[in-house]
């Protein structure tokens, strides 16, 4: 229903060019995001502006949490309670024991004069919310860049690695989490020590161990770990658990499925760990090797 | 009311521009609600529902400025591609503020299988922006927010009209 006359001659710019200059700018705008990553401070400005609506809308979600946990009842709270007291019985166990081991790992470290492990802080954060974004895997969680959240920290839970901070906000900071198809965890088999690296698949509840080859001593059941060789990833965080292994003798890498140990649906608290330790440059190159082989950097997400 | 031809029987209050900032936002939070899973999968995309219910009835008073500011919000928002929804929304509005004459024509029926088709190449950009960037492809479930958001649209209808329809005075019988 328009009330203003209509315009007899024409107003601005035609339709077609209108919409050239917004897909233009949109191009350009998406050719520096996925080319050259230069729109991160954009980003930013923009996350902040969202930040109080994205925070009104949560509101909702939370009211009705809070109301189903204030209807708990008494029976879980009281299972839930002699569970985590027989847990914390467990655990008291095993970190009286693993306060010797650190002294004596100390010690023989300083007696073989190896790099001192540096002890990690963390910082507990809750998921805001599942990313929205169908293309990848990620999640929104409640503590940002005031919070010392660094961009590339792990994240864990009770249980496991769960994936990796890929943007800092002021407020909030979006975790990639390894079941993305573009992660890559570096990987060591408790076993026997056998390095891989594990790749995410795009869906829940299963990573992909790629280039073993056919032969490669594994086994279903496995645990496998963060070798820590990346620099990202502090060694030692439980990451999956190998649930398949097809040997086919005409590909020369076998097929290994595993489970992630940790998952996002469980809880809604994680563990940001703080950013390792920068390790030492790569050696240049010799005169010999010198432009056969580039420079290795550990590359995003692995 | 009835699914007829929505303009031979009604006759609406002229749009505030502050009415169709309030609707935009309104979508805006909608589209931020924290769902996940089968929800979220079939969760309509609210802003790009209501751009395209002021680019077909309100074609001069929303732009292609509104549809862009609000792709990158949604970007922001959803962790995705800088540009990507920013991109697909300002080809919906053009589609829209194209079509708008022949659109409005229809009755809400008729005008869902528009929307249903304009919908599905929005997300189609959204796909192919991903594909060249090296993204996987999702299931097919993907999709399906176009046919729920399609589904929308009469309720979109009244509820965005509800507030423009002229209120009856009780002394004028």
């Amino acid at each position: 229903m328009e009330y203003t006359p209509p315009p007899f001659f024409k107003r601005g710019p035609s339709l077609f060019a209108r919409l050239s200059f917004f897909a233009a700018l949109s191009l350009i705008l998406l050719y520096a995001d996925a080319r050259f990553h230069y729109m991160e401070s954009m980003r930013k400005a923009v996350a902040v502006v969202l930040f109080p609506l994205q925070n009104l809308a949560d509101v909702p979600g939370e009211l009705g949490s809070r109301v189903s946990s204030f209807f708990v009842t008494q029976s879980s709270l009281q299972r839930d309670n002699e569970r985590l007291a027989r847990e914390n019985f467990l655990n008291a166990g095993l970190l009286q024991t693993q306060q010797a081991l650190i002294a004596e790992n100390q010690h023989l470290r300083a007696l073989l004069e190896m790099q001192e492990r540096t002890e990690q802080s963390s910082v507990s954060a809750e998921i805001l919310y599942f990313g929205r974004d169908p293309f990848s895997r990620k999640v929104i969680v409640d503590k940002g860049a005031t919070q010392d959240i660094e961009e590339g920290a792990a994240v864990v839970d009770d249980t496991g690695l769960i994936g990796q901070v890929s943007r800092a906000f002021p407020w909030t900071a979006e975790v990639a989490l390894i079941t993305d198809r573009e992660q890559v965890v570096p990987v060591q088999i408790v076993r026997n020590g056998l390095r891989a690296v594990v790749f995410g698949m795009g869906y829940d509840g299963a990573l992909d161990l790629r280039f073993m080859p056919v032969n490669a001593e594994i086994e279903n059941g496995d645990v496998l770990v963060t070798s820590g060789i990346d620099g990202v990833y502090p060694a030692g965080l439980p990451v999956a658990v190998v649930s398949n292994i097809e040997r086919n003798a005409a590909y020369p890498f076998a097929k290994i499925t595993c489970t992630p140990t940790a998952g996002v649906n469980r809880h809604k608290q994680v563990l940001v760990l703080s950013r390792l330790a920068p390790l030492p440059d790569y050696p240049a190159a010799s005169e010999t090797a010198q432009g056969a082989k580039p420079r290795l950097k550990p590359r995003k997400g692995g | 009311m009835r699914f007829g031809n929505i303009y031979s029987e009604e006759i609406l209050l002229p749009v505030k521009p502050a009415y169709i900032v309030l609707t935009l936002l309104a979508a805006l939070m909608l589209n931020l609600l924290p769902l996940t899973g089968r929800v979220l999968a079939l969760r309509p995309d609210f802003v790009a529902l209501a751009l395209l219910y002021w680019g077909i009835h309100q074609p001069r008073k929303i732009g292609f400025f509104p549809a862009w500011l609000l792709g990158l919000a949604m970007d922001v928002a959803d962790g995705s591609l800088f540009g990507q929804h920013a991109l697909a929304y300002s080809a919906m509005m053009f589609v829209a503020i194209f079509l708008h004459r022949r659109v409005s024509m229809f009755d809400l029926r008729h005008q869902m299988l528009h929307v249903v088709v304009i919908l599905l190449a929005m997300q189609l950009i959204v796909l192919g922006v991903r594909q060249a960037a090296g993204g996987e492809l999702p299931g097919w479930w993907y999709f399906l927010s176009s046919a729920t958001g399609a589904l929308l649209w009469p309720i979109a209808h009244i509820v965005f009209t509800a507030p423009l329809r002229p209120r009856h005075d009780p002394d004028d019988v």
